[in-house]
């Protein structure tokens, strides 16, 4: 059952993000950066844990649960050693998947050559 | 000449005495393949030693000037004077364009408006006695423009149905003094800047449409013509959303357009080509006039027309402080065949 | 001209034609469901091993390997044309965004194009997301010594 819950919570979070695009004229940037905030605050209030837990990656994987990651991670950091894990906690939880996108990055760029889109 | 209103109307009109198209790949797939002059399947022109998709404009730019003259039979340096320009910041395929030709240059910024632009200029100059042979180029570059304007090419997005799509091409014309075979300029109209409050930048159709609008107008008044005066009236890239606008417009005007073509439906066959609302950038106007309406001109198949193309002068830095996007449209009125 | 600006912001929403909405959502939720499903078979596979943060992080390192193998021949992008949001909000999404932007501006040099343009789009989702999470760790802090 893990599979299917992944899958109808996930693509039922990016149907919101695709009606942001629809009816808004809000640029993908603009989407991503309130998705990470938006998870930040649903994690923040106790909401997004429960969904994780149930959904899996279709919780995760979303850039939601990105900010669910950083808010986790500062709490955590908070427990174990007061205010300046205020400041170390996010980025400490996130550091996986943003060392790893620039490290690809830049590998990437090493193998890769921009191409026409026809 | 003759200046009447805004219009600059030529006595002994100079003419359009070679023309010629290049093109890139999703270019030589639409409706007007056969019209082009040279297309090409690469785009970047790496065997050809481009080592970017600057310099791959450039060299497209070349492409035509080379083939224009070819077709003129004159060497480059019987050519008095060349106006160019292009979508890049700081005008660069042109600049670049002009270090390898060696023409006395005058860079010009129009966005999509630069074909009639750097026309007008040319004609003014053949027709005023300040040189015997003037080259008008432009040019634009799908993946130089989307780059510098949008995203960088691997970046996925959805494009919403009202934006257009830059086209791969350019177009040179090189303008001789009154008295030469060819295509009579017979006058030209510049636009004055329009701004109706778009915001859009996926629009650019709309924010554009009242310019080619407020331009007509003033040709049609300056010289007491009307639409059915002609046979074709081309306005440059408003694509399909701007042509429904400015339609609806002119009606409202008391003068119908039922004659009229826009360059950026011509260029692309907007059901199939994936390109929305249809065609934009420098060169999509630039390569309809090569491509299609001036060879229709010199063939006898067309005996008057307008070529009005359109350009949006905002910047990526004025888009981002809010401002809205102005817009400005430059009139070539052409004449059949001498 | 018989044209004032706020007449005109009428009449191009009337000319103007809707996103195909219904075909759009569709889109979006097969594609961001299906990359899910595909997160969720990754993370069961690596829990066989690790306790579950770190199955989270391998996961995530997982499916943004496979959007920079996507995105190098541009099938990242050609899919996203169609798929929308269900490309976007993944977090292959992200690393679509700045895997593209590192391949883009190689041209400009390794410091000056890649180095200083891969966080263009990525870097605002990363100043805000972590502002907003020191945010509630000092709130969470606060109520802590509070309660």
């Amino acid at each position: 059952m893990s599979y299917v819950w992944a899958f109808v919570v996930g693509g039922a979070i990016c149907v919101v993000g695709q009606l942001f695009i629809d009816y808004t004229k809000l640029s993908p940037a603009r989407i991503l950066t309130g998705y990470v905030v938006a998870g930040v605050i649903l994690s923040a209030v106790g909401l997004y844990k429960p969904l994780a837990d149930f959904a899996g990656a279709g919780a995760s994987v979303p850039l939601l649960g990105f900010g669910h990651l950083l808010a986790q991670g500062v709490q955590n950091a908070v427990d174990e050693c007061g205010l300046p894990g205020a400041f170390t906690g996010g980025l400490t939880a996130a550091s996986g998947g943003i060392a790893a996108s620039l490290i690809f990055g830049v590998l990437a760029a090493l193998v890769g050559k921009s191409k026409d889109q026809n | 000449m003759t200046r009447r209103g805004d219009t600059l109307l030529f006595d002994a009109p100079p003419t359009v005495a070679a023309w010629a198209a290049a093109g890139g790949k999703k270019e030589s797939e639409g409706p007007l393949a056969s019209a082009f002059d040279f297309v090409t399947q690469d785009a970047a022109f790496g065997e050809q030693g481009c080592e970017n998709w600057e310099q791959a404009e450039s060299l497209l730019q070349r492409k035509a000037v080379e083939l224009c003259l070819r077709k003129a039979d004159i060497p480059r340096s019987k050519v008095d004077i060349a106006f160019a320009g292009d979508l890049q910041a700081q005008c660069t395929a042109s600049n670049y364009t002009m270090r390898e030709l060696g023409i006395p240059f005058a860079g010009i910024y129009g966005a999509c408006s630069t074909m009639a632009e750097t026309l007008g200029l040319a004609a003014v100059f053949a027709a005023g006695g300040m040189a015997e042979r003037v080259l008008a180029l432009t040019s634009s570059h799908f993946c130089a423009a989307e780059r510098q304007f949008r995203t960088p090419l691997e970046y996925g997005a959805k494009r919403t149905p009202t934006a257009q799509w830059t086209a791969t091409a350019a177009g040179a014309c090189l303008v001789r003094a009154h008295g030469s075979a060819g295509v009579p300029v017979l006058s030209v109209t510049f636009g004055r800047v329009q701004d109706f409050a778009v915001h859009d930048i996926n629009n650019m159709g709309a924010a554009m449409m009242p310019a080619a609008a407020s331009t007509l107008l003033r040709y049609f008044s300056a010289t007491g013509t009307s639409p059915q005066d002609f046979d074709a009236i081309f306005t440059g890239d408003l694509g399909e959303v701007g042509t429904a606008l400015l339609h609806e417009q002119m009606a409202k005007e008391g003068l119908p357009l039922d004659n009229h073509k826009d360059c950026g439906c011509l260029l692309y066959d907007t059901n199939s080509q994936n390109v929305q609302a249809g065609g934009s950038g420098a060169g999509c106007s630039a390569a309809v006039l090569c491509g299609k309406i001036l060879p229709m001109l010199a063939a006898g198949q067309l005996r008057r027309v307008l070529f009005l193309a359109t350009g949006a002068l905002m910047s990526q830095t004025t888009f981002l402080q809010g401002e809205s996007i102005p817009g400005i449209a430059h009139c070539v009125e052409l004449g059949g065949a001498v | 001209m018989k044209l004032d600006p706020r007449q005109y912001d009428e009449m191009v929403s009337r000319a103007s034609p809707p996103s195909p909405v219904v075909r759009d959502c569709a889109w979006a939720f097969l594609v961001g469901g299906a990359i899910c499903t595909l997160g969720e078979a990754l993370r069961q596979f690596f829990l066989i091993w690790y306790d579950k943060t770190l199955a989270g992080t391998l996961t995530s390192i997982a499916l943004i390997f496979l959007s920079a193998i996507f995105t190098l021949p541009g099938w990242y992008q050609k899919l996203a044309a169609k798929a929308g949001a269900g490309t976007l909000v993944p977090i292959t999404g992200f690393a679509n965004s700045v895997v593209s932007p590192a391949i883009e501006f190689k041209a400009e040099g390794w410091v000056t194009g890649v180095g200083a343009r891969i966080f263009g789009i990525a870097g605002p989702v990363i100043a805000f997301g972590t502002l907003a999470s020191f945010v509630w760790g000092v709130l969470y802090w606060l109520l802590g010594k509070v309660g």
